[in-house]
């Protein structure tokens, strides 16, 4: 079934977030999003140095079925965003976990990553 | 709620790992891992998509003729010998469109194919017209239906079937070839070639695996609505319906208004409507930038009024979205569509987008 790496952090509108070494937060969508949304083409990412609050739209993201709205799972400053997946949205059905990461933020709180879903709690939310 | 219903190629849906999903009460496979590729398939060499969950209806008896030239909107006078298929829509009293459906003409008198999810109101309108014809309907729930579509497509089924090769060959569009149980037509719904092959139930899930071993892959709903939407066809339910008027909705060339005295359901409403002025036509929606147009969607025509898109998409050819919409009848060549919350310029143009694997509008 849907891949769902433990190292991870989720919130249940099926974002993940990874705390990276330098302390920004890499944000996509879970396989099991892109599974229920199909073939993504086309996808919008938020500009870099914007500020996002928790659950505020982030970004959309479009597939042959549906429109979808990305929301920033975490409040902080956009920092960099995945112009490769921009170009080649099908990234985000075949590797949503590695290359078809959408934006990184800079938290304002880093802490704020404690309150969000663990692997096994996301699990549970999509009945996995 | 009802079990959805099975079509007898279910176990060979799953046995090529299909994602299924209910459609109209019907467990049917909406794609078998991507619907792009499954697209791409289809323009590019033969795919094979299971309608058997639309209903076949064979219609006999001495008012055949007569029945169905009062029931359908066109004439199936015009079905010069047998085999032949005819589109037509089949409206109400008031012009609207009951259901849209092929009729072929046959060695025993018509058959009918209708969509999956208008079948039990078909049936129900259809007895009540019946009072006062000798005409017989028989739904035949006994056979299975596949299309196959694309470039390749007839010359793979006639691998399938070499002894009825050279005849399937020479069948030409619109036309249709019985074969004992079997019914071979060379009609679609996806702008290519291709046939539409009804098959005793029984029968299906070898002819299904044959296919499959000559090339011919399987594909899902999903591509079949992109594949139809490239092609300018309309959807049941979504381009139109009982409150839509077919000179609306893009199906003024399916009415057969000479002779003049054929009185079918719904010639009134229609004869009033073009004396009145038609207020809506269909036209294509293409937008080259950015972002996917939807059903539902408002379009908004500088000095003529508001329309709405009734099937939109992403075309998988094309590269960009495309749709088709109900917009006032002034409407020139360009308009703007509500894309969430933006109006978002869109070009107008005449449909279809795609035959045969190429651009075809301007």
């Amino acid at each position: 079934m849907s891949q769902i790496p433990a190292e991870l952090k989720y919130v249940s509108s099926h974002e993940w977030l990874r705390l990276e070494e330098d302390g920004t937060v890499t944000v996509g969508i879970t396989e099991h999003a892109q599974e229920l949304l199909g073939d993504i083409v086309f996808v919008e990412l938020p500009k870099v140095g914007s500020a996002l609050g928790e659950g505020e739209q982030a970004g959309v993201v479009e597939s042959v079925k549906a429109a979808s709205d990305v929301y920033a799972p975490i409040e902080g400053e956009v920092v960099a965003v995945n112009g490769e997946l921009e170009a080649a949205p099908e990234l985000a059905n075949s590797e949503p976990y590695g290359q078809g990461w959408f934006f990184k933020v800079k938290p304002s709180n880093v802490t704020d990553l404690d309150k969000l879903l663990s692997a096994e709690q996301y699990a549970q939310e999509i009945g996995a | 709620m009802t079990a959805p219903k099975r079509t007898p190629l279910f176990d060979e849906h799953l046995a090529a790992g299909a994602k299924m999903v209910d459609f109209a009460g019907w467990e049917m496979p909406i794609h078998y891992g991507s619907q792009l590729k499954e697209h791409e398939q289809v323009r590019s060499d033969a795919g094979m998509f299971d309608v058997s969950h639309m209903t076949v209806i064979d219609i006999t008896g001495a008012d055949a003729k007569a029945w169905l030239q009062k029931l359908i909107a066109n004439d199936v006078a015009k079905l010069g010998f047998e085999g032949k298929a005819l589109y037509s829509g089949m409206l109400n009293a008031d012009g609207g469109v009951v259901d849209d459906l092929i009729v072929y003409l046959t060695s025993y008198g018509y058959r009918m194919v209708v969509n999956a999810g208008t079948t039990d109101k078909d049936l129900a309108w259809m007895e009540q017209q019946k009072a006062g014809f000798d005409v017989t309907l028989n739904v035949r729930r006994d056979l299975a239906m596949l299309a196959v579509q694309g470039p390749n497509a007839i010359a793979k089924v006639c691998a399938v079937k070499p002894t009825l090769a050279d005849a399937i060959k020479s069948l030409k569009i619109f036309q249709g070839l019985p074969a004992g149980d079997w019914f071979f037509a060379r009609t679609g719904y996806t702008g290519e070639d291709g046939l539409e092959i009804m098959v005793p139930a029984t029968e299906a899930p070898a002819f299904f695996r044959e296919l499959l071993a000559a090339g011919v892959a399987p594909i899902g709903l999903g591509a079949r609505d992109t594949l139809r939407l490239e092609a300018g066809m309309n959807l049941y339910g979504h381009d139109m319906d009982e409150t839509v008027s077919p000179l609306a909705a893009g199906m003024g060339w399916t009415i057969a208004w000479e002779p003049n005295g054929r009185d079918f359901i719904g010639r009134r409403a229609l004869e009033a409507q073009k004396e009145a002025g038609v207020a809506m036509k269909q036209v294509g929606l293409v937008l080259e930038g950015r972002g996917v147009l939807r059903e539902g969607q408002k379009v908004v025509v500088d000095g003529a009024g508001e329309g709405v898109i009734t099937s939109g998409t992403f075309s998988p050819t094309l590269k960009h979205s495309i749709a088709i919409a109900r917009v006032p009848a002034a409407t020139g060549e360009a308009a703007q569509v509500d894309l969430r919350g933006t109006l978002t310029e869109v070009r107008v143009v005449k449909m279809p987008f795609v035959r045969n694997g190429k651009k075809v509008f301007n």
